[in-house]
């Protein structure tokens, strides 16, 4: 149980507390009573709602993490940084072909980054932000919008990059632009969505729900089952 | 890294792959599926059930840590409260803005409404963003709406509202091509056509996805679509109380600045309630994979104000929830790795169950294998769990497919030093959605005048159970909805004065009914985890 757990040591902006070992720093901070309105969010590690900074008592070197996934060490020194807005462009994504010109149109200052690999050691999901960013200046959106998926838009990029970008920013229209643009309309979904306006399956559909209990459920029973292992991916 | 005892446990596991790789367990039939489901189903549990003493569903039954919310006292005092004032004038009001919220914003504003969202967290931080698996829709030639009704209906077991769960179903694949349109990256072959996969319940291949971040990304796209179109949002600012008129129609919502406390009055013609879900109050003690702020707030708000419910007294419990290591008790393994091939496997190795059956199945067979048959392993924390045997999926499918596929799942896991990959993962039931709520018509409307809402706040289309991908889909279907239906009513209709008159009859009605002073205030907001240490406490002191 968490009450036996063996007590470590922490400081929070300051203040020294002990919590049992194995919990997260999320999790740590409402151990010693606090309670967070900001910087927290799915407790899951999926909506970057809690970046966390922090350093050990005899370390000065800041690290940086997601409050509700690292779990507290010894003498850790914990901060939360609160969200704060960054640069964000205006566009409307029917009005901007995906060409690299765009990106640099939208985010001029990109040309600015300097390779110092900040924002790639910043990153709590352990993307290549960088080499995105290289990608973004010589216009390559796809692998731009490839190497950026996993980005929960923490921001932790942002606040530390020495040039002031946002790299998430960049990567989000990015991907925006690939999936619009770079990848083809699914054509199935298109011709069903035609299909379902023009009636097609008025008929049928009105006739489950107007079938009666037993029958649907008889039909339900019976329905075939398409197999769920597919083999082939690509 | 799992302790000794468990790696020793995890070789029988693996001792019996070769047998589990051509074995193939058939699905259950009704009445076997009843039965389990009637001795082992959280739901069924009648000592967690009470029934509504005041409202309008009095006498239904409903979880008692939601009962208590439901007959709640208001934050507000309608004697001194003078709600005619508002410091926001618009059309439509959006509460919450996960994917729903947000869907109606966007429609609402493209309809010609001014739009205001208010939401609690930061825009966005929703259940939106933890949806790994998909969102179903039936676009492929071997599929149809009529079969993804019929899915829907038997997973629903046949309670679901027919006409709610024939627009689901009609409007679905318009759904995914609107997001398509937005930049949502699908996970796509390279002609464009989706690459689908099967889930629990569904007789189709039709789930689909972006990697397992399909709601982040979905909810990304959403999130910068409303600043590119520049609609007004709050941020750590929930509502606390709807505001009706004299004539019994919305008329906006008083809402709370989470951090200064400060009140706010917005005014509105028309509002959305897209509040999402209830996890965080931990029914029956079980750990969620909800979102910090997913605590029945809509329901609440909505019932004070005269709206009807419906299948509140039915939870969805996500078979598998992670068990070990603590830190991520209760978070969810996604369907996904079920639907990619990996099977639920007992402490000897055996296979128990079919693992695509519908969620309730499957969760009250794994509580039939650990509470009844002991059959399941014990954390060092005292937890019971079973096996999801993960690596399988590699193996059936081929190396690199859980990295391929499982990047987030991969990911958390590795924090911990578990390679699910190599190891499989050990999980129980966790609270995961809810299936009834707010009762709405095919456009979103409840019977309140002006109020609508959508969402998992929302109730009707999934009955007493949802099948995975039909939530994502109900968003974006009923989102958009309500949406429209929301800025159109607004156009239209002739406003009365505001008024807390429903409050004060609500205080009344519990005073009557003589469980005022039993109740807590409500809405809840946000769960209290602060551990309390000892010495004096704020009875003593008042802030
Ligand atoms: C971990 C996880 C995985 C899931 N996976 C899938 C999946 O693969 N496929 C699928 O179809 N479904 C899945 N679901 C279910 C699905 O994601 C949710 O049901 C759905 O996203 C709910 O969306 P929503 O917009 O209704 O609510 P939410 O996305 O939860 O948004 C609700 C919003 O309302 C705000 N709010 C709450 N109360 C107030 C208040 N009083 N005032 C103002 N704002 C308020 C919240 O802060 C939040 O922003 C999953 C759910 C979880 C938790
Ligand atoms: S790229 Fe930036 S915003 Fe995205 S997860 Fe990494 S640090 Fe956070
Ligand atoms: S931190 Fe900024 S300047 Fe440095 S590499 Fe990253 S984007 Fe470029
Ligand atoms: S609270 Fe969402 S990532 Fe930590």
């Amino acid at each position: 149980m968490a009450e036996q757990a063996r007590l470590i040591d922490i400081y929070i902006m300051g203040k020294y507390y002990q919590v049992p070992e194995g919990l997260t720093i999320l999790t740590a901070l409402e151990y010693s009573g606090y309670r967070a309105i900001r910087g927290c969010g799915c407790r899951a590690g999926f909506c970057g709602a809690c970046a966390t900074i922090y350093n050990f008592r005899n370390d000065p070197q800041l690290r940086y993490d997601l409050a509700c996934q690292k779990t507290v060490e010894p003498d850790m020194c914990l901060v939360q940084i609160p969200y704060f807005p960054a640069v964000k462009a205006v566009y409307d994504l029917e009005k901007i072909p995906a060409d690299g010109d765009n990106v640099k149109a939208l985010y001029p200052d990109i040309v600015k980054c300097y390779g110092c690999n900040t924002c790639t050691k910043t990153c709590p999901q352990e993307l290549e932000v960088m080499w995105w960013m290289t990608d973004a200046l010589r216009g390559d959106i796809k692998a731009v919008a490839d190497k950026s998926f996993d980005c929960l838009m923490c921001g932790l990029c942002a606040a530390r990059c020495p040039q002031g970008l946002t790299p998430y920013y960049v990567a989000l229209l990015c991907r925006r632009l690939n999936g619009r643009y770079l990848t083809p309309p699914a054509a199935h979904v298109a011709g069903r969505v035609a299909e379902i306006a023009s009636g097609k399956y008025d008929a049928e559909i009105t006739a489950l729900k107007t079938a009666g209990e037993q029958e649907l459920r008889r039909r339900y029973n019976e329905r075939d089952i398409e197999p769920a292992l597919e083999q082939s991916r690509e | 890294m799992y302790p000794a005892y468990l790696e020793e446990n995890i070789h029988i596991v693996e001792d019996t792959r070769v047998r589990r790789l051509i074995e193939n367990r058939p699905p259950l039939d009704e009445s076997d599926k009843k039965a389990l489901l009637r001795k082992y189903h959280p739901d069924n549990i009648k000592s967690s059930m009470r029934k509504l003493k005041v409202g309008v569903n009095q006498g239904d039954s409903a979880p008692v840590e939601l009962a208590d919310l439901l007959e709640g006292n208001s934050r507000i005092d309608p004697k001194k409260f003078d709600p005619s004032s508002p410091n926001y004038n618009v059309d439509v009001l959006v509460i919450g803005c996960g994917g729903a919220g947000a869907s109606a914003a966007l429609l609402a504003h493209e309809a010609g409404a001014r739009v205001l969202v208010t939401t609690k967290l930061r825009l966005g931080d929703a259940n939106t963003v933890g949806a790994q698996a998909g969102t179903q829709a039936a676009d492929r030639p071997e599929d149809s709406p009529a079969i993804h009704y019929l899915d829907t209906m038997g997973g629903g077991h046949f309670e679901n509202i027919p006409d709610l769960v024939e627009v689901l179903v009609k409007d679905a694949p318009d759904a995914i091509r609107w997001l398509e349109k937005l930049g949502v990256n699908w996970d796509k072959a390279p002609d464009g056509s989706m690459h689908e996969l099967s889930g629990g319940g569904t007789s189709r291949r039709r789930l689909h996805s972006a990697r397992d971040y399909t709601g982040l990304e979905e909810m990304r796209v959403l999130r910068d679509e409303i600043r590119n179109k520049k609609i007004n949002y709050l941020e750590y600012t929930a509502a606390v109380e709807l505001i009706l008129d004299d004539k019994g129609q919305i008329a906006g919502a008083i809402l709370l600045n989470m951090e200064t406390e400060e009140l706010i009055v917005a005014r509105a013609r028309a509002v959305i309630l897209a509040t999402g879900g209830s996890g965080r109050l931990h029914i029956q003690d079980f750990p969620t994979t909800n979102h910090y702020g997913a605590t029945a707030d809509g329901l609440v708000l909505a019932y004070r104000a005269g709206a009807g419910l419906i299948f509140i007294d039915s939870m969805q419990y996500h078979p598998t929830g992670a068990v070990y290591p603590l830190q991520i008790l209760g978070q969810l393994v996604t369907e996904k790795v079920r639907t990619l091939g990996a099977q639920l496997v007992n402490s000897r190795g055996e296979q128990f169950i079919m693992p695509l059956e519908p969620r309730d199945v499957v969760t009250s067979a794994i509580i039939r294998e650990c509470r009844e048959r002991q059959r399941c392993m014990k954390t060092p924390n005292g937890d019971s769990g079973v096996w999801l045997d993960s690596p399988m999926i590699d193996v059936i499918r081929g190396p690199g497919t859980i990295a391929r596929e499982l990047p987030a799942m991969v990911r958390q896991f590795r924090r911990f030093n578990i390679d699910i990959t190599r190891e499989p993962i050990l999980v129980y039931p966790t609270l995961h959605y809810q299936n009834g709520g707010i009762k709405i018509d095919t456009e979103g409307a409840t019977n309140v005048p002006g109020l609508f809402a959508a969402g998992e706040c929302s109730g009707g289309v999934h009955g007493r159970n949802r099948l995975i991908g039909n939530s994502t889909l109900e968003l974006f279907v009923f989102g958009r909805r309500a949406g429209l239906a929301a800025a159109r009513y607004a156009k239209e209709v002739k406003r009365g004065s505001p008024t807390l008159e429903h409050v004060r009859r609500w205080q009344e009605e519990l005073q009557q009914a003589g469980i005022r002073d039993q109740r807590p205030v409500s809405p809840r907001l946000l769960p209290d985890y602060t551990r309390r240490t000892g010495g004096y406490t704020s009875a003593v002191f008042q802030p």
